[in-house]
């Protein structure tokens, strides 16, 4: 087990080093001086100018400024942005937020899905199926824009229950609607795949052998449908986690969550090339180290898998 | 308990009366029990027995309602205990199931759940059935159990996993949830069909054992008419959701009154005697004569024919396989890995038109021996020459056009026909992959195929989940012939079907045989199937070739005690037939 982790976290280097190289050289690729961003409207004097290059090494060609960066990384620099703030404490400040905002839409979409995706799957053809089926339906045709300024305008205006941004400080009840959202942007799939796993493994020959057993309905669906239905649903939700940590940019822009998305829209628009660099490279990280965790979750659920080479 | 069971000993245990059973599809109700009756008394043991179809399953589902999908009762009651099961409510249901019926499922392989250790699944029938409270308690009754039905190292295999399992230890597994609670009846659903015959024969002498000293009524339901007798003082024969006949098993077997009876037991091959020969006549003419009920599918007449012929062959070796090793390597988690040899030094020859059986239970290595003559695996040392070419040597064109001179045939036509493809499609494909012919040649190729195995040329169209297991058998059969191969190798072709279907498939393969002057591998766990198909035998155990003789020398004076041990496990052997 131990050899297997240590295996999948030495291929992540490569896709590391890629990554952050392609991400590097895109960024550079973006029109405009970067050094010039920072004067604004002004004109600078080009003897500052050419200061200022020299100090963020512009004046280098590519490759060179990669490896500095890349060198910066390795010690765990991520160099300052334009306004002088260390692009380090950025990231520890606003990754929290992200994370807590991401565990619990993730948390609502569990709940939701597996409950809904339950029943629907027992009772197959049933009206409550064909209801979850036409609201999955509208959920995942609607653009999340969408859901989040109607959330905002019923649940937080009108109705008052929440408040429509969130402040200072992202505490966890300004989340609960921005998280509500996001659950249900993406608990459509997670239903209909709930639904079809418990439908599949209820004609499992073993649920059948189950009653025979005598053991109880009450029993039978928890441990024998459930239990097994959960294996695809869970790398799903492990998904989804993944896609959510590195950032809801619409609906935090949208919420004014100081998480992930909304600092790192902000970047690309003012051109923050370090900003941009560095936050992207710990988000393919994170992904990657959420992808690991997925498959060993996966061992966990299902006692035929075993990762042995 | 014995009280209750003194008092009702005269009132049957189990009163069937005029059961209905049907299934809801989208054309309406599909019928699938007529009026069945039947009465069990205590202690008693039944054996129902007819091909996949005939409502066996079904009846045994429906007596502890437990009907698959959409299955209904809509007439009839199941008196169990003077109560009717048919109309009691999922409380009372639950009661019983398990308690005082038992029921032992037909495949180990999906019966238990893969998520839930072997300890677990059997602990919860304890605790669901009230057998023993506390931790400790349900543990110990759990091993007891388990060891009960035969698995002696239960206390240390409690954690383990189904898939660590074999299938024989599963079902023994499934045994001992099924006996746990000492039921007064046990359904038995066809409990060892998946199994090899040395494992059946002490798994259900081991049964037969517990049930007897228990004094548990026992319903056994096989489609193994020699099996059914064996096992069972009664017999039950059902056909189309019927009970067609039912008595004493000796009277029937050798007395049989009704047709399909006659040809049930003209058709099982553990009751023949000799070799199928090509028959002579049509080929398409076969499937009239299964579908004329007076007109037996008789192997055995045919098979006396066969030998008679069997001096003229002239014997040129087609396959040599020469001093033939496979060693595989197993991990052991880390970096330590053993050497295990699946094949150990065979050495064995086919003649040209003439039928080599390689017989052995699972695990001996024979099907490994399969692929390596298809060259999907490469031999560790030692040759094999087909036609006098050396195969170790070929590649890219050179082993292609072997491929199409040698094709094989599998064991589950389920498994082995893709799902999306259509049959005409399915049957083409060698034909496409070797480049032979213009589209409208290859579609010709494909009636003619069709015609030669008996199947309708519309099947053509048709996608394989609408075709039945002979159907799909005989498609696979079409493709390997596709070729117009040399060579055919049957790896378990006729394991998985029916009785009735299996004589007409074996039938098909000795016509095509005489016809065409194919050489066949045959290979296969049930000596009972040797008998009627091959000339040759290879028996293998453990790697080895343990016996080689003629057919008839292998069932008339084994050399090898492992051979007897085969034979003795053919089920029925002994019975005396009269047809």
């Amino acid at each position: 087990m131990a050899f297997y982790i240590l295996r999948r976290l030495l291929q992540a280097i490569p896709v590391l080093l890629g990554a952050t190289f392609l991400i590097y050289f895109m960024v550079f690729a973006m029109p405009g001086n970067p050094a010039l961003a920072l004067f604004g409207e002004r004109t600078p004097n080009p003897a500052v100018l050419a200061q200022v290059e020299a100090r963020y090494h512009l004046d280098q060609p590519f490759i060179v400024q990669y490896l500095y960066y890349l060198g910066n990384v390795f010690r765990l620099d991520f160099g300052t942005s334009f306004s002088g703030q260390p692009i380090g404490e950025t990231l520890l400040r606003t990754f929290p937020v992200t994370a807590r905002l991401a565990a619990l839409a993730i948390l609502f979409e569990m709940i939701i899905g597996l409950a809904v995706g339950l029943w629907s799957g027992l009772r197959k053809g049933g009206v409550f199926d064909s209801v979850t089926l036409v609201i999955s339906l509208v959920l995942i045709s609607v653009p999340i824009f969408v859901l989040c300024f109607l959330g905002q305008f019923f649940l937080g205006y009108k109705l008052g229950w929440f408040r429509s941004t969130v402040s200072a400080g992202a505490p966890i009840q300004d989340l609960i609607l921005p998280a509500l959202i996001l659950a249900f942007s993406l608990v459509a799939f997670n239903i209909r795949l709930t639904r079809s796993s418990v439908i599949e493994t209820a004609g499992n020959d073993f649920v059948r052998t189950a009653y025979s057993k005598g053991l109880r309905r009450s029993r039978v669906i928890p441990v024998h449908i459930l239990r097994n239905s959960l294996i695809p649903v869970t790398t799903n939700l492990g998904a989804d986690f993944g896609i959510l940590l590195v950032g809801a940019t619409v609906t935090e822009g949208i919420f004014n969550v100081p998480g992930v998305g909304n600092t790192l829209y902000k970047a690309i628009v003012i051109g923050e090339r370090p900003t941009v660099v560095s936050f992207v490279t710990v988000m393919v990280l994170l992904y990657l180290v959420v992808n690991i965790l997925i498959d060993l979750l996966y061992a966990v659920l299902d006692p035929r898998i075993r990762y042995v080479k | 308990m014995n009280a209750a069971a003194a008092s009702t000993a005269d009132a049957p245990l189990l009163q069937v009366r005029n059961l209905h059973v049907g299934f809801r599809t989208q054309n309406g109700v599909v019928k699938a029990l007529n009026g069945v009756d039947l009465t069990l008394h205590e202690g008693e043991t039944v054996a129902i027995v007819g091909e996949s179809g005939s409502g066996k399953s079904t009846t045994a589902a429906a007596i502890i309602n437990l009907l698959p999908g959409s299955g209904q009762i809509t007439e009839g009651e199941v008196l169990f205990q003077g109560r009717d099961l048919a109309k009691a409510s999922p409380r009372e249901l639950e009661d019983i199931r398990g308690r005082l019926i038992g029921y032992v499922p037909q495949d180990p392989m999906s019966n238990l759940n893969p998520v839930w250790s072997i300890g677990f699944q059997v602990e919860e029938t304890i605790r669901a059935n009230g057998l023993a409270t506390g931790k400790k308690e349900v543990r110990a009754k759990a091993i007891e159990v388990l060891e009960q039905a035969g698995l002696a190292d239960a206390d240390q295999r409690l954690r383990q996993f189904p898939h660590q399992f074999s299938g024989g230890m599963r079902q023994r597994v499934l045994i001992g949830i099924g006996l746990a609670a000492s039921p007064r009846l046990l359904i038995a659903d066809e409990p060892t069909s998946a199994l090899d015959v040395t494992v059946q024969r002490r798994i259900l002498d081991h049964l037969a054992t517990l049930t007897e000293d228990a004094g548990t009524a026992v319903i056994f339901i096989t489609h193994d008419l020699g099996l059914a007798a064996e096992r069972a003082k009664k017999l039950i024969v059902m056909y189309k959701g019927k009970i067609v006949e039912s008595g004493p098993s000796v009277e029937i077997l050798q007395n049989p009154q009704h047709p399909y009876t006659q040809r049930l037991i003209a058709a099982a091959p553990s009751l023949a005697s000799r070799r199928i020969a090509f028959s002579g006549q049509e080929l398409g003419s076969i499937e009239h004569v299964a579908a004329n009920e007076s007109d037996k599918v008789d192997l055995i007449t045919a098979a006396e024919r066969r030998v008679e012929n069997l001096d003229a062959k002239p014997s040129e070796s087609v396959i040599v396989v020469d001093h033939l090793t496979k060693n595989f390597k197993i991990r052991q988690g880390g970096f330590r890995s053993t050497e295990f040899t699946a094949v150990d030094d065979v050495s064995f020859s086919i003649a040209k038109g003439t039928t080599m059986a390689l017989v052995g239970e699972s695990g001996s290595g024979k099907s490994t021996v399969a692929k390596l003559l298809l060259k999907l695996e490469d031999a560790t040392s030692g040759t094999i020459t087909i036609n006098g070419t050396d195969v170790a040597s070929l590649k890219g064109r050179a082993l292609l056009n072997l491929r199409s001179r040698m094709q094989p045939v599998f064991q589950d036509p389920y498994g082995t026909l893709d799902p999306l493809h259509n049959i005409g499609n399915t049957i083409a494909e060698p034909l496409k992959t070797h480049g032979v012919g213009t589209r409208n040649e290859r579609r010709d190729r494909v009636f003619e195929l069709l015609d030669q195995v008996s199947l309708p040329r519309v099947i053509a169209g048709r996608y394989p989940n609408e075709l039945s297991g002979g159907q799909r058998q005989r498609v696979a059969i079409a493709r390997a012939l596709a070729l117009k191969p040399e060579i055919v190798i049957l790896d378990e072709a006729v394991s998985a079907l029916d009785v009735l279907v299996q004589a007409q498939i074996l039938r098909l393969l000795a016509d095509l045989q005489g016809e065409l002057g194919l050489t066949y591998l045959f290979i296969t766990h049930d000596l009972a199937v040797v008998r009627v198909i091959a000339d040759n035998v290879c028996v293998m155990q453990r790697g080895r070739i343990v016996e080689a003789a003629t057919t008839d020398e292998v069932f008339d004076n084994p050399k090898q005690a492992y051979t007897r041990e085969l034979l003795d496990a053919i089920p029925g052997a002994g019975i005396q037939m009269g047809v």
